[in-house]
Formats: structure tokens, C-alpha cells, sequence
């Protein structure tokens, strides 16, 4: 376990002379869901443990304008976005990492239009990357051995940014078999929270897109749902909850299940 | 006579044609601009790839096979229409076989074989519609004209390549009898793959006057067919298969994540958050009206939304894939994009017989589209990902919620509340952002 340490915001950074190698963008739900929050633990003991240089923005993040700009809200997306760029501007952010699709796919490919240029990478990718440099090991590694896990695609992800295999490598250093879902990668079933439906009923229909996606996991006989998204993690462990599995299959992000295997 | 009928058929073939290709073009251009002369070389690569190689249609492989045969038959027998229309300028007959001599013989076998694969095709594509009823070519949005228009085209597919085999079969026997004019007094055989034996067998028995009208039918039958099909398109979802190319050479080239950026809001959020910005000053020409936000009408999506809706086949991948639909929803992305044509063409028609101000008092939002389809959206690209001809439904699908959202602060109660959240404390719930970085104590 790793014990217990200091995450630093850019301000306290500032504040000391230093700066950050890499931005750690948390996200609201990151910052708000407990569920999500178990994920931002999980990347932080990660970074930590891989002695990467890096700062959140704490109580001065605020949200992309994500769910404001898929529901057609253009305004309030612009207003989050130059609010956020002049905070990431005025600390020189070079480098982000964010644990959340949405504010990847936000910060990635809609600040540069409004002046906000950063290099963006999903966590799985950093991780991908530590791992690669034998930053991380994972020690041991029984904790998984043999155990089917599948992966579901977050949209944002992968059709938005076709970044699939990622999330995958990890998973296959976990010594775990990775069962594909029928319908995976590009083809892959969205978890029905994306476009700011996580924030509203769905319309009249005969059936929950979650629940649908789940049935796909079930199908596998997966004892691990893995997803890469805090919505999409909500939604999978909704639809397990659903079928009565919550005690036989586990959702879990892959930061958690790389934190777990590492022993952090 | 004959080179005269001829000539006025397809001089008139070809001149309807050219009226209607005009008449689409001016439709689309109705649309807002947008810039996609960028990356031509990404560009072309896109096209040949996705519309001639159809790259896209083969993640579903049977279905592509078939299709295939069908596209390659139907570019290849216009080799054959090439001759057609030699002969019938000139009044001769098969007048390229001399001088090709084994080549000739090799490319009609070609296109026998070929026609022969687009035959088994349609009968396949004819039976999974209306015999097996695949669900994707039975949804409501079909109901009436769209199946018929599937049907017709397949049907007038069949009718061709009867028309072929009747003009090469009667063609043989006649050759066998020493009566072809292709060969005159000879007795012989062409030696095509498939009438060599086909004719003789279905007009084997014919009388020699029957044979000759017989082949003149067939030769006739596939002018009047091919002119038919080029002026049948222009209203048909068929149309597909010549703006197939266009459509995919302007694609979006961007990662599928990325919405348009709305230049008109960024100029009021930038005066909007500068202090040194006088509010009171003029804001420009005073004459200038403004552009709507988003849209609420076809003349308020780009011209790439509706080259998408023109570039339609109604195959419905996109509705098969879309996680609304599937789950009962109201949602269908190929609904919207058939609506978004279906609405374009009244409104050209309006601005052509009344003038370019002419307001019908309908738009696509409403008329056609409902608010309840465009909510059910995820926006997660299945659809934009499985369209075989990269066509997007999701942008026209956003520029909807954004004329609402922004225009008509309509949207659902909870969205509001969302909305809102994120202007007040800067996330979607209600949270102190205060709290936010709470959870560094935790670990």
C-alpha cells in the first residue's frame, strides 16, 4: 500500500518556484462522484508512484462545458472553455492527463479553436506509457491471473478519438483474459450517458441503453466490466446492480485494477 | 430514322439529366458554407478508399460481396453503353468487335459474368427486403415511397440485364444461323461466356424475323433502361452511387469527437468576458441580420449536411447501430437524414417558383424532425462510424439542439438544471467548487 501523500495544486507549485511536468485534469465527476473519486485515487497513487512531476488545479478547475456543448449549448460551453483556458495559460500548462473521456475529448479537440493548446492523453495512455518505461511494475501480479475481464469502450474514447488499444494493453499485463464483448472497438454499444444524457431521463423507448450494454458484459461471463469513463462506470455498475450480479461481477476502471495489481 | 430516335433520346436523356444535376447542386448550395478545401491529398486517399475501394462496407462481408457485384457490373456494362451509343450514331452494329478481335470477345464475356453476379444480387437484395424482411429495410421510416424506390431501382436492375442477354442471346443465334449483322453470311459464334449457351437454349426454336426483333428489343430496352435510371436518380436514394465520391472527398477528416466550433458565439463570450470592451458600442453593420444559432431549417446546415442527405441510400446502418434506437426510442439517424432531403427538395421547389425570400412557414425542426428524436441522441458516433459513404447525422442532429437550446431555451427540465449548475459552480451538479479538490484528504 502506498502511504499516504500530498497531491499539490498548480497554485501551491507556483507559489514554491516549481512547476508541474504533467496537468492531472480531474473532472467533476472525478472530483464529486465518490465512485469516480476512487478512480482520481487510483491515478494519483499511480503518478505518485511513478515519481511523475504532477498538480492538479484543485478549487480553480472547473468544468470543460462538455454536457453544456453536446446539449447545444454553445454559450455556456465557450464561457467554461476561456475561463479554464486563462487558468491553464496562466500556469503554462504544457501537458494534460485527464481520467475522464469527456473533458479528453473536450480539452483535446475543442480548446485549440479558442486558443487553449495543450498535449492531451487519457490516462490509460500515461499509464501505457510508465509502463512501457519500467516505471511500474506490477508486482506479483496473481490478483488477476486468469480472471475474464472485458472492456467496454467509452464513446469518447474510442469512436471519438480512436484510442482502443490502450485501455486493452493494460488489461493484458494484468495476466487477466481479455474477453472481447460482441460488440467492441469501433462497433462498440455506447453506456447511454454520453451527448448530456447522464443528466436527464432518457426519452420513452422499452428499454435502458445500459441495460442493453450490460447484457453484452454478461454474455462475456466476465467477472470484471472494465471501462476507461466515470459515466460510463456509473452506468455499467447500474446495469449489473440491475441484474442482480453486483456480487459476481466487479466495474472497474483500468487505473483501479493497475493500482490494485501494483498493490498501491 | 433509327439514328434519329436515337439521337433525340439521348440528347433528351441527357439534357433532363443535366437540368436535374444543376437543379441538386443549387439545392445544396442553399446550405451554410463551410471550408472543406483543406488536406486534398487525406482527401482523395478518403475517397478512394471509402467510395471506390468501400472499405466501410465490408465490416458487414456478405451483404459488401454482393453489393460489390452489383457496383462492379453496373461500372463495367457501361463499357458495352459506350458501344451502344457508337452504333446508334452511326447505324452500325457491334462495331468495336473488329477491331478488338479476342478483347472484345473477353470483355462482353466479362460483362455477361458480371451481369450474371448482379443478377443472383438483386434477386438476394429483393428477397432480404420484402421476403425475409431484415429489420433495418422495415422500419417505419420506410413505410411507403422509400420501399417502393428500393424495390424499383432493383427491379429496373433485373430488367437490364434481361434486356443484355436478350440482345447478346438473340444476337447468337442469329450468328449460328448466318443471319447476325455483326457478321454477315457468316456462320459462327460469338464465343461469350454466358449467351453463347443461354441463347441458343432460350431462342434456339425462335423463328429467324422474331430473333432479330427480339435482339432489337433487347438493344433498345437497355438505352431506354440506362436512360431511365439516369433520370429515375435525381429522385431516388439511388443517387448514392454517383455522390458517393463527392461525399466521402469532403468527409470530416477531424477526430469524430470534435464539434463544430460556433466563430458568432466565441465574438460575444470574448466581448462578454473583456473589460475594456465598451458594451454600448456598435455592434458592426447594423443592417446585417444576424445568423441564427444552430439550426431550425435545412438553409441553416451546411452544404455538407446536405450533400449527406443527398449521398442517402436509406441502408439504415446507422439507425441499426444507433443505441437509441435499438433500445425504442423515437431516434432514427437515417430518419433525419432522409428528412433533412425530403425538406430540402420543397424548399428548392419553393425558391424556385416563388423566388429565393420564399418562406413555406415549415421547417426541417418540427415539420419533420421532432424535439423527442433529437433528445434521445448520445451523440456517440455510431452512426457517423458505420455509414458506409461517411455521411453525419450527428452534426445536424447538434445544430438542432443548438437552435433550441440557444434560440428557444427549449430543452428538458433537467438539462436546464444542468446547465445552470455549471454556470453557478462549475460542474453539472450542485457542488461547492470549493469542495473540489476535497478528495487530495483522502488519500
Amino acid at each position: 500500500m502506498t502511504t499516504p501523500f500530498q497531491v499539490a495544486t498548480m497554485a501551491e507549485l507556483l507559489a514554491k518556484g516549481e512547476t508541474a511536468d504533467i496537468l492531472f485534469w480531474v473532472g467533476c465527476s472525478g472530483s464529486f462522484d465518490d465512485r469516480a473519486k476512487k478512480i482520481t485515487k487510483a491515478v494519483a497513487k499511480i503518478l505518485h508512484a511513478c515519481n511523475v512531476k504532477f498538480a492538479v488545479l484543485g478549487a480553480e478547475e472547473s468544468c470543460t462545458g462538455d454536457p453544456a456543448k453536446r446539449a447545444g449549448n454553445e454559450f455556456t460551453f465557450q464561457m467554461q472553455a476561456m475561463m479554464n483556458i486563462q487558468v491553464l495559460d496562466g500556469y503554462e500548462v504544457k501537458k494534460i492527463v485527464t481520467a475522464c473521456p469527456h473533458c479528453f475529448n473536450t480539452l483535446k479537440n475543442e480548446y485549440p479553436e479558442l486558443g487553449g493548446k495543450y498535449e492531451v492523453i487519457h490516462h490509460t495512455q500515461l499509464i501505457q506509457e510508465l509502463i512501457n518505461q519500467g516505471k511500474l511494475a506490477i508486482k506479483g501480479g496473481d490478483l488477476y491471473k486468469g480472471k475474464k475481464i472485458t472492456f467496454h469502450d467509452p464513446c469518447y474514447l474510442g469512436r471519438a478519438n480512436d484510442v482502443y488499444e490502450a485501455p486493452r494493453s493494460l488489461i493484458e499485463k494484468l495476466d487477466a483474459e481479455l474477453v472481447e464483448m460482441k460488440r467492441c472497438k469501433t462497433n462498440g454499444l455506447c453506456c447511454g450517458a454520453g451527448g448530456a444524457q447522464m443528466f436527464k431521463e432518457a426519452e420513452n423507448g422499452n428499454k435502458e441503453i445500459n441495460i442493453e450494454r450490460t447484457e453484452d458484459a454478461l454474455e462475456t461471463s466476465a467477472s470484471i466490466i472494465a471501462t476507461g469513463c466515470p459515466f460510463c462506470n456509473t452506468m455499467m455498475t447500474d446495469g449489473v446492480k440491475n441484474f442482480n450480479k453486483e456480487q459476481d461481477i466487479q466495474v472497474l476502471d483500468v487505473a483501479e485494477l493497475i493500482a490494485n495489481a501494483a498493490d498501491l | 430514322m433509327a439514328i434519329v430516335i436515337f439521337s433525340i433520346l439521348i440528347i433528351g436523356g441527357f439534357y433532363l439529366f443535366t437540368k436535374n444535376v444543376i437543379q441538386i447542386r443549387s439545392n445544396i448550395l442553399l446550405g451554410r458554407d463551410i471550408d472543406r478545401s483543406d488536406r486534398s491529398s487525406e482527401r482523395w486517399r478518403t475517397m478512394i478508399l471509402v467510395a471506390l475501394g468501400q472499405k466501410k462496407m465490408f465490416t458487414r462481408p456478405i451483404p459488401a460481396l454482393l453489393h460489390l457485384c452489383l457496383y462492379v457490373a453496373f461500372i463495367i456494362t457501361q463499357i458495352e453503353l459506350i458501344e451502344i451509343l457508337a452504333d446508334g450514331f452511326t447505324g452500325s452494329h457491334r462495331l468495336f468487335r473488329s477491331s478488338l478481335g479476342g478483347f472484345y470477345t473477353f470483355m462482353i464475356s466479362f460483362i455477361e459474368i458480371l451481369s450474371v453476379l448482379a443478377f443472383v444480387a438483386t434477386v438476394f437484395f429483393l428477397s432480404r427486403r420484402n421476403l425475409l424482411k431484415l429489420p433495418r429495410l422495415n422500419m417505419k421510416e420506410l413505410t411507403g415511397w422509400p420501399t417502393k424506390d428500393a424495390n424499383l431501382i432493383l427491379i429496373m436492375e433485373i430488367i437490364l440485364v434481361c434486356f443484355i442477354f436478350m440482345m447478346n442471346g438473340a444476337d447468337e443465334v442469329m450468328y449460328n444461323r448466318g443471319i447476325s449483322h455483326a457478321a454477315h453470311g457468316m456462320k459462327d459464334s460469338f464465343n461469350f461466356s454466358i449467351s453463347g449457351c443461354l441463347g441458343p437454349m432460350l431462342f434456339g426454336g425462335v423463328s429467324d424475323g422474331s430473333l432479330e426483333i427480339i435482339e432489337r428489343i433487347g438493344w433498345w430496352g437497355h438505352l431506354i433502361m440506362v436512360l431511365t435510371f439516369l433520370n429515375y436518380l435525381p429522385y431516388s436514394k439511388h443517387l448514392h452511387i454517383v455522390l458517393a465520391f463527392p461525399n466521402t472527398y469532403f468527409s470530416n477528416l477531424d477526430n469524430k469527437g470534435k464539434f463544430t466550433n460556433l466563430a458568432s458565439v466565441t465574438e460575444e463570450v470574448k466581448k462578454m468576458m473583456d473589460p475594456s470592451i465598451d458594451p454600448f458600442a456598435s455592434i458592426g453593420n447594423e443592417s446585417e441580420v444576424p445568423q441564427r444559432f444552430g439550426a431550425k431549417d435545412v438553409t441553416d446546415l451546411t452544404w455538407k449536411n446536405l450533400l449527406d442527405a443527398y449521398s442517402c441510400t436509406e441502408c439504415g446502418r446507422c439507425t441499426s447501430s444507433c443505441p437509441a434506437n435499438q433500445t425504442g426510442k423515437l431516434l432514427s439517424p437515417r430518419k433525419i437524414m432522409m428528412d433533412t432531403r425530403d425538406r430540402l427538395v420543397e424548399v428548392g421547389e419553393g425558391i424556385r417558383k416563388n423566388g429565393k425570400d420564399y418562406l413555406d412557414g415549415k421547417s426541417l425542426l418540427g415539420d419533420y424532425i421532432s424535439e423527442e428524436e433529437i433528445w434521445a441522441c448520445t451523440s456517440c458516433n455510431a452512426c457517423v462510424q458505420e455509414c458506409p459513404v461517411n455521411i453525419d447525422p450527428l452534426s445536424i442532429i447538434v445544430d438542432l439542439r443548438r437552435y433550441l437550446v440557444m434560440e428557444e431555451s427549449k430543452m428538458p427540465t433537467e438539462l436546464t438544471g444542468m446547465m445552470s449548475n455549471i454556470e453557478n459552480n462549475g460542474a453539472p451538479w450542485q457542488f461547492s467548487p470549493a469542495d473540489r479538490g476535497n478528495w487530495v484528504n483522502e488519500l
